[in-house]
């Protein structure tokens, strides 16, 4: 094993004079943490409404000004009819359109109650459904502002139902979204840089000369793979720090037990990327193969959205995709606080990956041809 | 050509009906052959004669279909690893990595045939103090002359000091001027005991040779020493004798 | 004009024969839409919940089996401690828990009132958000039978909400990713393709070939694009057809709009494509440039999943240089809206423009490489 040391210098040196490797490694992770953490949330922040109020009355007026002053709701316009409201939602001024009757004020003071109409786009079903929400809790508030003391649909409430949101109880998406970014950033390096990387030498030429020489298939393979491993996990320390000074994610188990399990992931996507790069003989190809995998990897993974919201065939399927495990195994440890026995069947579905994976590619790749 | 007694020197490539086929086309067909420690064997023949398979083969790249070779006395079938530890090859394809020094490729070279560090700079210097590249140690390979290139790409072949060097066209894209100096350091080689197998477009090349093959479809059509080939012929020069061949095979076809 | 027929001749050949890529580029959009149909949902179901119910009577039990009767929710059974339920979640057998207060029964019975908590898994505020939500509903029509027992119904009280889902009442996300995954499907065959396919000419040398041959640089150009061109477009009508078929994905407008609009995106990317091809050198370049500068923005910063109004200010000033953005306003309009062209003409003509800089850019960079 004497020779191991010469092919990990070597491969070393190889990655950090590569200009086209450098940027993947160093600038793509921060570019996608910052952007993707703040681009990728399913949160509803800014509703734009078009407000018709035939009623124009303090009533009407208090509903409008305690919606805008939740700050979810903001009024882009207040249009006369009903028609010129709703045509708002058609051209994309508005996604939401409240319209108050006639009467809204005395019918709410002589019955006690009164109708709002709400209108929401729903081209997004979930942003619509969330707007919704915040609107009738809004509303549910305002009336009882008003010194009606009832709930929505009428019932005194006698079973008081309390709410808790245990691991993010401020809500805050970032904090989801994060931990599942950082497994991008591993996957990336672990699949991408690794195919790359060996189909490289397929189109220089330089796989033949090293072919010819005493390197054993198994020290070929470690030499490739453990400077990858190596910086895959230096990825995850400095994503874990971006993501602790940065976002202010929760770590709230242990970090040690991350780093235990991200060895392991990466073993797998190593392999992965390995097996990628034996079947193809273009860094292109390579590219293209990754990429289709990284695709439907990424969508099944639960990092978009949820894994339990599939049908019960594809969520069979994403038992198959390493990044689903590893997601809910960042996801659980970081902020549910699991420890290993929580987490057990994760860690062996990476095992068995990694295990079936990285043979499987070693023995694929031959230094002879038959 | 230094006159060896060849007699006396024993057989370091013995190949005998050495076949292999791609499905139904026999890239190398039933050669044979055998070349003695030191000889220069200049392995010639038209692009898609077979050279570079006969070549993988013999280097434990390829598989043969059938046939027998020992390649400094290991088996290609069985002891290709082996092999692989008495021999050094310079491809077709360019094989230092342009985006290394100088150096690092030979400390990288070095260190897969097992060298220890200490041997690995004690080599590098006087490699380098040979081929006159002191001041370019510390370069990139990518800066660096063709012609250097192949040099120090052959230079670094040879650092673990294997039997017999397989160079795959060696002067390809070279100027005359550096030819000649690349065919100074083969004798020199050679001279050292080092058997050197060569494929070459150039039949100038050709005549340096102790020996030379000269492949056609698959098959060795001509083998012997260059005065031999030119008499058997009745030729000139090497250039005639490969024309001849090339116009009495596609006569026979 | 017979060279220039024999050109793109050969163009056509050079990509059929490839079946690699034409698996590629046919293979993928059928993939991605099946499993953005399929697969990819927003809509909460199958919630595991387990219950701490230090009660165990008649009236909790009922509530429990109500819940667990839902269509939204999976009895993991009970639970004694708060820990154990830590611990579920943890190990991510439940994603809810509900915890009724240890006399609860007793409380509703005699005073009238009585608590219980709803733990959700906050980790993804959204889903946390609907699943309380959901068992707040099934609490409610659970108080009401209890209430229909003894009392009538009060009448309705307070504001009502009369509200309307438009466009997608059923709220199926499909609805929302069919029309980003045409743009996204353009860009990746239009830009992706194409820029690669050049700059892997440049890297064999073959297109200084072409640059000696009589063709003019226009004519190239046109001769490598046109077959992406028709490519597209035959990707387009197929995700069509299996959105309506397969999905049931309306399109409310004009089809012919529809695809004069695709044609206005294709080409737009198409321009991109060549921009990119003549600014690098290598295809590992094109590349990245592709991945990073178009894929990644037409996924993330369109609109395509996650909507622009949420995000902070800066990455919506940047979505605007985001072509698919304009084009998913355009054609989520025609296809769920049914609305014409006077509701969109400025986008089209947003698009129009940015399609006309790009293609003036990359004829003229590519001009300035030959000379």
């Amino acid at each position: 094993m004497r020779t191991l040391p010469f092919i990990l210098q070597k491969e070393f040196l190889q990655i950090f004079r590569n200009r086209s490797l450098l940027p993947i490694i160093f600038v793509l992770p921060i570019v996608q943490l910052v952007i993707l953490s703040n681009a990728a949330t399913f949160e509803v922040k800014n509703v734009r409404m078009s407000v018709v109020d035939e009623d124009q009355t303090e009533a009407s007026r208090g509903l409008v000004r305690k919606m805008q002053a939740t700050g979810y709701f903001s009024v882009v316009a207040n249009s006369p009819t009903a028609d010129q409201g709703a045509d708002l939602l058609l051209s994309t001024a508005a996604s939401m359109v409240i319209h108050f009757p006639l009467h809204f004020e005395r019918d709410l003071r002589r019955s006690g109650t009164a109708r709002v109409q709400m209108i929401f786009d729903a081209q997004d079903g979930a942003k619509a459904g969330v707007s919704q929400a915040y609107a009738s809790s809004v509303v549910v508030d305002y009336s009882r502002e008003l010194g009606a003391n009832i709930v929505l649909d009428g019932i005194p409430a006698g079973i008081d139902v309390i709410p808790v949101n245990w691991f993010n109880a401020e809500q805050r998406y970032t904090t989801f979204m994060v931990p599942g970014i950082l497994v991008l950033l591993v996957t990336i390096v672990g699949m991408f840089i690794s195919a790359m990387n060996i189909v490289r030498e397929k189109e220089i030429g330089t796989i033949e000369q090293l072919n010819v020489t005493p390197i054993t298939k198994s020290q070929f393979v470690i030499g490739k793979l453990m400077p990858l491993w190596v910086i895959g996990l230096f990825e995850l320390a400095f994503g874990l720090i971006v993501a602790k000074l940065l976002f202010d994610v929760p770590m709230v188990g242990s970090i040690p037990l991350v780093f235990a399990m991200a060895a392991v992931y990466l073993v797998a996507m190593l392999g992965f990327g390995l097996w990628l790069s034996t079947m193809t003989d273009t860094q292109q190809q390579a590219m293209f193969l990754a990429w289709f995998f990284m695709v439907i990897f990424i969508l099944m993974s639960g990092l978009f959205t949820p894994i339990e919201s599939m049908p019960h065939w594809a969520q069979n399927i994403a038992e198959l995709n390493p990044l689903a495990h590893f997601i809910r195994i960042m996801r659980r440890v970081l902020l549910m606080g699991a420890d290993f026995s929580a987490i057990r069947t994760e860690f062996y579905w990476l095992v068995g990956f990694a295990m079936t994976i990285l043979p499987m590619a070693v023995r694929q790749y031959r230094k002879v041809s038959h | 050509m230094a006159a060896k007694d060849s007699s006396t020197e024993r057989v370091v490539i013995d190949v005998r009906d050495l076949t292999r086929r791609f499905g139904d086309f026999t890239a190398v067909d039933s050669i044979s052959f055998s070349v003695k420690r030191g000889e220069i064997l200049g392995f010639l023949g038209a692009n898609g004669a077979g050279k570079t398979t006969a070549i993988r083969m013999l280097t434990g790249l390829l598989e043969p279909s059938s046939g027998d070779a020992t390649v400094a006395g290991f088996d290609v079938y069985r002891q290709r690893e082996a092999i692989k530890k008495n021999i050094g090859y310079m491809s077709q394809k360019f094989s230092l990595y342009e985006d290394l020094t100088v150096f690092e490729n030979i400390r990288f070279y070095g260190g897969v045939y097992g060298l220890t560090r200490a041997t690995i700079k004690s080599k590098s210097d006087e490699l380098l103090e040979r081929l006159g590249l002191q001041h370019a140690r510390d370069h990139r390979i990518s800066g660096l002359p063709l012609g250097w290139r192949q040099k120090l790409a052959f230079s670094v072949a040879l650092l673990h000091e294997p039997e017999i060097v397989f160079l795959d066209e060696p002067t390809g894209g070279v100027d005359p001027v550096t030819r000649r100096q690349f065919w100074d350091l083969i004798y020199e080689t050679a001279a050292n005991g080092v058997t050197v197998f060569a494929t070459t477009h150039y039949m100038d090349e050709a005549e340096y040779c102790d020996r030379v093959s000269i492949m056609v479809d698959g098959r060795i059509e001509a083998y012997g020493t260059p005065n031999a080939l030119k008499n058997q012929f009745e030729v000139s020069s090497m250039d005639d004798v490969f024309i001849r061949l090339a116009r009495s095979t596609s006569q026979s076809s | 004009m017979g060279s220039f027929r024999g050109f793109i001749v050969k163009e056509f050949h050079h990509i059929f024969r490839d079946y690699r890529t034409l698996v590629i580029l046919f293979g993928m959009p059928v993939i991605q839409l099946i499993l953005f149909g399929y697969a990819i949902r927003n809509e909460v179901s199958d919630i595991q919940v387990g219950f701490l119910d230090p009660v165990r009577d008649e009236l909790t039990m009922d509530l429990k089996t109500r819940i667990d009767a839902s269509s939204y929710f999976i009895s993991k059974g009970d639970y004694d401690t708060l820990d154990d339920i830590e611990r579920a979640f943890q190990d991510g057998t439940i994603r809810e828990a509900v915890v009724f207060e240890p006399d609860f029964s007793h409380k509703l019975r005699h005073d009238g009132s009585a608590s219980l908590s709803v733990i959700a898994d906050g980790t993804n505020p959204n889903i946390a958000n609907t699943m309380n939500a959901y068992t707040l509903v099934i609490v409610r029509d659970f108080q009401r039978d209890l209430l229909a027992d003894d009392t009538p119904a009060p009448a309705e009280r307070g504001i009502v909400i009369d509200s309307r889902m438009r466009f997608n009442p059923e709220l199926k996300s499909i609805f929302l990713f069919v029309p980003g995954l045409i743009a996204l499907i353009l860009m990746l065959v239009s830009a992706l393709m194409t820029s690669i396919t050049i700059t892997r000419e440049k890297e064999l040398g073959t297109m200084e070939i072409l640059l000696v041959s009589p063709l003019k640089p226009i004519q190239i150009i046109v001769g490598k694009v046109l077959p992406y061109f028709l490519l597209s477009f035959i990707n387009v009508s197929t995700i069509l057809v299996l959105a309506r078929l397969v999905f049931h994905i309306p399109i409310r407008g004009s089809v012919l709009l529809l695809l004069a609009e695709c044609l206005l995106f294709i080409l737009c990317a198409l321009s991109l494509g060549i921009l990119i091809s003549a600014k690098s050198k290598t295809q590992q370049t094109a590349t990245m440039i592709s991945l990073s500068g178009l894929l990644l923005p037409t996924i993330i910063l369109s609109g395509f999943i996650f909507p622009i109004d949420s995000m902070p200010k800066i990455l919506q000033v940047i979505s605007h240089i985001v072509p698919a953005k304009w084009f998913l306003i355009i054609i989520r309009g025609i296809m769920l809206k049914g609305v014409g062209f006077e509701y969109f003409w400025k986008e089209t003509l947003i698009l129009a423009f940015m399609t006309a800089v790009l293609m003036t850019a990359s004829i003229r960079s590519f001009k300035i490489r030959l000379d």
